[in-house]
């Protein structure tokens, strides 16, 4: 506080500046707003994936999730084998009028069936529209977004660990196999031969090692086992209304 | 040819009243939101909102004509036209551009402009009185507080004025005005510029209404198209001050080329001053009611008489 009235001016003069500023407004229907990636829109369900496990409508804290399903035997594939069962689902639902968005079913899925989209714009008029049956929560995973990219310098995802891993024994195999057919093949053309297999006995074989290394670290997906992978995923128009964006994909199919 | 030379100065004097305040109250909307970092309206008539006001006017006509039980009613119904009417009158007297341009010129325009003023006002300390409300009566109060208060400083300033020109006549007054003046009556401007504000009790002098506190005081039982009077007439009670701010102690219609864009600068300086009013709703708190009363009694009459005093002594000094 200088001189008196300095307060006056200042609020003036805070005034002034914001007037000549762009306002904060977000011009919502008009422009559709830039959420964050893992938004908490509506719940998509990928039934490809669901076992009918249950953990998510048994999870679920709002009783939201309505999932009906039978049993169908799968005859045993050998002979004198056992016939399997099979869980099929016949009805997943979930009533958004009730769920909390606390996407505990999403967390506690073991088989990624349930993900997050940030489609939003899913208002109903009549309450009962808001149970959304198993082919709309199917049509949601279109919108469901590809997973933003890791921090730097964070930690390797357990998916992507155990992908290496399972590829790293794969390519020792096959670089077993390999050397084998070589070996036979050298066997089989030099009969005389007296030591034949020293260049990749001792060392089993460095080049297709190398070679088998490579792989999962140059052109290893960043989530193998992520289902939508499979669809061409764009994350650009993602807030596009999901009609627009199913006949995009229809159209491309 | 009498006739039509006075029908047509009434008719366009009629259209100033009712475009010019629709005007500052959407620039209110406008302005006020983009000091606090909005839009404003955006819809209303396609084009940023510029038809905001008509639909509330259109939602006000539709309303129920609503008067309380207790309510004293012919008091009460006629409180919105005492408070509008004399803005329009007030208006007449203006002159706009050189070579009478005025809807008619009075000769003591200066008395009949400030007393038709202070009518404007009673508008609103009827319906404080009339509405059987205690906040309203509260507010009613205020108002006549205000009132009294406030109408001395506007006089002295105004007399100023009329000290320094010679003259009571409103377009007599611009034809001697000099630019020189500005700084000669620079403590007037500022104390019938504020003085007028505070009659039309806008903020920061708004204590009679104050919606936080005593819920818009004498307007708080009045709905519908009686509402929509009373805030057109804080609308065209800020046109008519600012117009008659800039009459007398910013020239008016003086500026370049007067001859021919006397009516831009007059409408220019009102603009401005319009601005103003709108701004400092935007910036700064509300008074209290014993604030207001110091304000106006400790500092606005002081330098009323000290500006009376100046005028004074440059008069007989050295003119």
């Amino acid at each position: 506080m200088g001189l008196p009235g300095s307060g006056l001016a200042k609020g003036l003069a805070i005034t002034l500046r914001t007037m000549t500023r762009r306002s904060v407004t977000a011009h919502y229907p008009d422009v559709q707003p830039e959420l964050p990636a893992r938004s908490r829109g509506v719940i998509g369900l990928f039934e490809e994936n669901c076992t009918v496990c249950m953990l998510c409508a048994r999870e679920c804290p709002d009783w939201c999730i309505y999932i009906d399903s039978h049993k169908e035997t799968v005859p045993a594939t050998t002979s004198g084998g056992r016939d399997r069962s099979r869980n099929v689902l016949d009805r997943f639902a979930i009533d958004f009028s009730l769920c909390m968005y606390c996407g505990i079913c999403i967390e506690v899925c073991p088989f990624d069936a349930l993900f997050w989209s940030p489609e939003f714009e899913y208002a109903e008029t009549d309450i009962h529209e808001l149970t959304h049956e198993r082919e709309k929560l199917r049509e949601w995973m279109w919108t469901v977004p590809e997973p933003p990219p890791l921090d730097p310098a964070a930690e390797e995802p357990k998916e992507v660990g155990s992908a290496r891993k399972a590829a790293d024994k794969l390519a020792v195999q096959l670089a077993e196999q390999l050397e084998q057919e070589q070996l036979e093949q050298e066997h089989g053309e030099a009969a005389e031969a007296a030591d034949p297999g020293t260049p990749g006995a001792g060392t089993p074989g460095p080049a297709a090692d190398s070679g088998a290394a490579e792989p999962p670290t140059t052109d290893r997906p960043e989530k193998p086992e992520r289902p939508d992978r499979s669809e061409p995923s764009d994350r650009s128009d993602r807030p596009g209304p999901p009609e627009d964006r199913r006949q995009g994909r229809e159209g491309e199919a | 040819m009498e006739f039509f030379d006075v029908a047509w100065r009434l008719l366009v004097v009629m259209l100033a009243f009712l475009v010019l305040p629709l005007l500052v109250g959407q620039a209110e909307h406008k302005v006020m939101a983009h000091m606090q970092g909005r839009v404003g309206p955006m819809h209303a008539g396609g084009f940023h909102g510029w038809a905001q006001l008509v639909a509330d006017g259109v939602k006000f006509a539709q309303k129920e004509d609503i008067v309380p039980a207790a309510a004293d009613r012919r008091v009460f119904q006629l409180a919105p036209a005492v408070a509008l009417v004399p803005y329009l009158i007030v208006l007449i007297a203006i002159p706009v551009a050189p070579n009478g341009v005025v809807g008619q010129v009075v000769d003591a325009g200066i008395f009949f402009v400030l007393a038709v003023l202070g009518v404007g006002v009673l508008g609103q300390v009827m319906g404080g009185w009339a509405s059987a409300n205690k906040y309203s009566l509260l507010g009613g109060m205020r108002t006549a507080a205000q009132l009294m208060a406030y109408e001395l400083p506007l006089l002295l300033a105004a007399a100023s004025v009329v000290m320094a020109s010679g003259t009571l006549s409103l377009p007599g007054i611009l034809d001697v005005w000099q630019w020189w003046w500005l700084p000669w009556q620079l403590v007037g401007a500022f104390v019938f510029f504020v003085a007028g504000v505070a009659e039309l009790h806008r903020p920061p002098f708004d204590a009679p209404l104050a919606p936080e506190e005593i819920i818009f005081g004498p307007l708080t039982e009045y709905g519908g198209l009686r509402f929509a009077f009373f805030m057109l007439s804080e609308y065209a009670g800020i046109v008519v001050i600012s117009a008659l701010t800039s009459v007398l102690f910013l020239g008016g219609w003086h500026g370049p080329f007067a001859d021919q864009l006397g009516w831009l600068w007059m409408l220019l300086k009102t603009a401005a001053l319009c601005f103003l009013v709108i701004w400092m709703r935007v910036a700064w708190p509300r008074l209290r009611a014993d604030q207001i009363q110091r304000f106006a009694w400790t500092c606005l009459v002081p330098l009323a008489l000290a500006q009376i005093a100046l005028t004074g002594v440059v008069k007989v000094v050295f003119l």
